[in-house]
């Protein structure tokens, strides 16, 4: 007969059932204990089944893919052109002095502890952040309707919104435009939206489709949220003008609809933070309502600091005081509270006059690298007399071109030249340098001439 | 007429802002959320102007001039790593290195199943997100399984699990008779559960009870999750805190994994490295082989990508540079002893004063229970009373952070503890 555990009947064991079950524990022998796991328990055993036997591997991310695969590649004269980090042009990816000189600062800051942040972080960054993107004169800002929680970058920003609007908006559908960056619609999906699609890039110009975006945008329900790229559209490059933004804005007011904006790359478009603003601004002058998910992994090149923030402009400040406290509830249960270091760091660098200016320096000088390797990637391809219009090249704006390559001649650039994009045709602008210009106008040539 | 004309004026005015609804908010309806239960408590003690105010609320440690701490090899690391990080993205699944370091601490330095590869591990946002991170995978992958949560709990495991959408149902543990373990009314719950249920479980130092099952309990549990066919997830967010030895306080897991266990752990390095607001963590599972781990660890990324594409890299170089220099690694090790003897010296006293004041309640618990809570048995109307007359701020279930207790206020407390019980 199996020696049954014996339950003590006090609440707390005394030291003698302690003992006798030690005791029982011992006289059970595995034998009799698979035994009665075999009769209640067909999933577990001594070498036994694990509950997620069933789960299968997920395929690669497609984006960061690209840097596994590069990395694996021993040639020489392999270029990864695949995710958005900026590079020098050594092809080495760049601590800006701002913000090394913001570290040593909170380093040498002896009173500086590791604490837990509040929920929504760090009071000082969210103000600071809000003003950048807002403008520190924004009436919203004065009137306190905003709301700015610090968030994990932009990824963690788009999430902590799209999880509040599926809690408490009446509409549950996010329009993204097509295409878009390739983790949105998880991103949303995973909040509870679902996703619809609206017409944003005309292969056939490599320009924006205006017309299509007006018509998918004027057919929406009312009040459908719309993720609007703020400026530098990621994967094409193709932003609509001010004119274009403000016929988008009208038509978003009149139906009702809500603006999401994702904001990656302020300052890195046209090199000046205000004028990458434009877009965004326009729809909080007008007194309306909208989200803005800020990034600071690449205009501060604090891409590993997962640094960003989440703003919610209300329309009155005692409303924005009670989302801010739904915001919470979103938090809590995902992080609890957000990292310390790259938000210090963003704060330092934020509430300096002469580190600011400092950051706007660096930040243009990047800019213009990028703008100089689009005019000298043109420039080559037209000196090889490349077929096609490749002028696209110069007009998309950003980290990011859409070449127009197709994945067969993306394949055919990888394999035979060792060039690593996604397969979308898009490349990254930022991993490009002088000297491997040539290489990447030599590959592209080669494709659109030998492959179709 | 003439005034509907006039209005219509002032709005015609506006023609610039067409449509835009600058009457109404789209959240007018949005209701205050709640304060944070714990979070709310230091607020609370920070607009408190008076001298004598006492925080035993949230658990961050505090030396014994009541100071947050940051420790010696924790500088050090940030020493070496200052000017040298390039801050370039981690890989979705995080620092590999620390993740390494990691899981020895909890596996066991030595760890077959390391060697094996069988672990399936992240790194993820301290223990709130390991924890989110499984719970939005047990969601996705075993989508009719639920979570049994022991009595009580930290309130935010309600809240991970629910948000993951994952039913959740509570277990007994704690026994307020004694302020000890329920440890009948638990391994009943274990036995009528659902076969296959997901059991979350505190590796060491109870939060908020600082009751932990004795090593033999530990093995019955064990045995019975086993022969119902339970998933057994420990969060760990005390390793080193509870004992003062990492080793010992990873005992119940290692039970576990010795019973052969497919068990998943969260870690923490909030507390034990006072890394609290750089939000380093770990997730691992432990699976059958190492294809079945590659699988794994490849689903946790896609979790982790739309949440927040790759974890923070600061906070994990700083872990990694202590946990593989084998002088760094010894100078925590002494530091999280340190800390733990402090606390347990504290409870020591606390006890000691509320007896020496001729209390006639029973204050064996407080030197019973372990880690950094002490679950003090006071009653919410008594613990007001702590707040209002004494400035004294704990969290109303009567959980006391004894990291907040010092040689200075330890008098005091134990003063109007007795006040209010006597």
């Amino acid at each position: 007969m199996r020696p049954e555990f014996t339950s003590p009947s006090s609440s707390s064991s005394s030291s003698a059932d302690r003992r006798l079950n030690a005791l029982v524990r011992h006289l059970a022998t595995p034998s009799m204990v698979s035994q009665t796991a075999v009769a209640f328990s067909p999933t577990s055993g001594f070498h036994g089944d694990s509950v997620f036997s069933h789960v299968v591997r997920a395929p690669e991310d497609p984006i960061l893919g690209v840097t596994v695969a590069y990395n694996k590649d021993p040639s020489p004269v392999k270029l990864n052109l695949g995710v958005g980090a900026y590079r020098t042009e050594e092809g080495k990816p760049l601590v800006l002095n701002v913000v090394r000189k913001a570290e040593q600062m909170l380093l040498n800051d002896k009173s500086r502890v590791k604490e837990y942040l509040p929920i929504v972080g760090i009071a000082e960054f969210n103000k600071l952040s809000a003003q950048l993107i807002f403008g520190a004169d924004s009436p919203a800002i004065r009137e306190n309707r905003v709301t700015t929680v610090q968030c994990l970058s932009g990824t963690g920003s788009l999430r902590v919104g799209a999880e509040f609007l599926a809690r408490h908006y009446h509409q549950k559908t996010i329009y993204i435009p097509q295409p878009t960056w390739g983790n949105h619609p998880k991103v949303f999906t995973l909040a509870g939206l679902s996703v619809k699609t609206y017409r944003y890039y005309d292969p056939t110009t490599r320009g924006l489709n205006f017309q299509g975006l007006l018509e998918d945008l004027g057919s929406a329900p009312s009040g459908s949220i719309v993720l609007l790229h703020a400026c530098a559209h990621n994967p094409t490059g193709v932003d609509p003008t001010l004119q274009q933004w403000e016929q988008i804005r009208q038509l978003m007011r009149s139906k009702a609809l809500l603006p999401f904006f994702d904001s990656a790359y302020q300052g890195f478009a046209s090199g000046n933070l205000d004028e990458d603003a434009q877009s965004i601004r326009m729809f909080v002058t007008d007194g309306g309502e909208c989200f803005v998910a800020q990034s600071y992994a690449k205009n501060m090149g604090l891409y590993g600091e997962r640094v960003g923030a989440l703003s919610v402009v209300c329309t009155a400040a005692d409303v924005a005081s009670k989302v801010e406290s739904q915001l919470k509830l979103v938090i809590r249960p995902m992080f609890s509270n957000p990292p310390i270091h790259g938000a210090s760091i963003v704060a330092t660098i934020l509430k300096d006059s002469n580190m600011f200016n400092e950051w706007t320096i660096e930040l243009k000088a990047m800019a213009d690298r990028i703008i100089s390797m689009r005019k000298q990637l043109f420039d080559a391809l037209r000196a090889r007399g490349t077929p096609g219009d490749w002028s696209h090249i110069i007009k998309q704006i950003g980290m990011f071109t859409f070449t127009g390559l197709n994945s067969k001649q993306v394949e055919f650039m990888t394999r035979e030249y060792h060039i690593y994009m996604t397969s979308d045709g898009r490349i990254s602008m930022a991993g490009l340098s002088s000297k491997t210009v040539p290489h990447l106008a030599d590959a592209i040539h080669a494709a659109v001439t030998r492959m179709t | 007429m003439a005034i509907r004309r006039a209005m219509s004026g002032r709005i015609m005015d506006r023609t610039a802002v067409v449509g835009a609804r600058y009457m109404s908010s789209w959240w007018r309806s949005v209701q205050p959320a709640p304060k944070d239960p714990i979070l709310g408590v230091t607020e609370a003690f920070l607009a408190d102007q008076s001298p004598d105010k006492v925080n035993v609320g949230v658990g961050a440690y505090r030396d014994d001039n009541g100071k947050p701490v940051v420790l010696e090899c924790v500088r050090e690391a940030e020493r070496r790593i200052a000017g040298n990080l390039n801050m370039e993205y981690l890989p979705m699944g995080g620092s590999v290195k620390m993740v390494e370091e990691t899981l020895k601490l909890a596996y066991g330095e030595n760890s077959e199943l390391i060697k094996e590869k069988r672990i399936a591990a992240v790194q993820a946002l301290s223990g709130t997100g390991a924890c989110r991170l499984f719970a939005d995978f047990q969601k996705r992958f075993c989508p009719d399984s639920q979570i049994y949560i022991p009595v009580p709990t930290w309130a935010n495991h309600h809240n991970i699990w629910r948000d993951a959408q994952v039913p959740q149902k509570t277990y007994h543990y704690y026994h307020p008779e004694s302020k000890g373990l329920d440890f009948a009314a638990m391994i009943d719950d274990i036995k009528n559960a659902p076969n296959g249920s997901f059991f979350l479980l505190h590796a060491c130092a109870h939060n908020p009870t600082g009751v932990d099952p004795s090593e033999e309990q530990w093995r019955e549990i064990s045995h019975h999750i086993k022969a119902k066919g339970h998933f057994a997830f420990f969060d760990m967010a005390y390793q080193g805190f509870a004992s003062g030895d990492p080793e010992k306080d990873a005992k119940a897991i290692r039970i576990f994994l010795e019973d052969g266990h497919h068990i998943g752990i969260a870690q923490s390095y909030a507390k034990n490295m006072g890394l609290y607001g750089q939000r380093v963590g770990c997730l691992s599972v432990l699976c059958e082989d190492e294809k079945q781990a590659v699988a794994v660890k490849s689903q946790l990324q896609q979790l982790a990508r739309p949440m927040y594409s790759n974890p923070p890299v600061h906070g994990a170089v700083i872990v990694s540079t202590i946990l593989s220099d084998p002088d760094l690694k010894k100078q925590w090790l002494k530091e999280v002893k340190v800390m733990a003897d402090r606390i347990i010296g504290m409870r020591t006293a606390l006890r000691g004063n509320l007896e020496k004041l001729g209390s006639p309640l029973s204050w064996q618990h407080i030197t019973n229970q372990i880690g950094m809570f002490c679950y003090s048995g006071l009653t919410p109307e008594q613990v007001d009373r702590l707040t209002n007359e004494f400035h004294i701020y704990m969290t109303r279930n009567g959980r006391i952070s004894m990291a907040g207790v010092t040689t200075g206020n330890v008098k005091y407390l134990a003063n109007a503890i007795h006040e209010v019980t006597k």
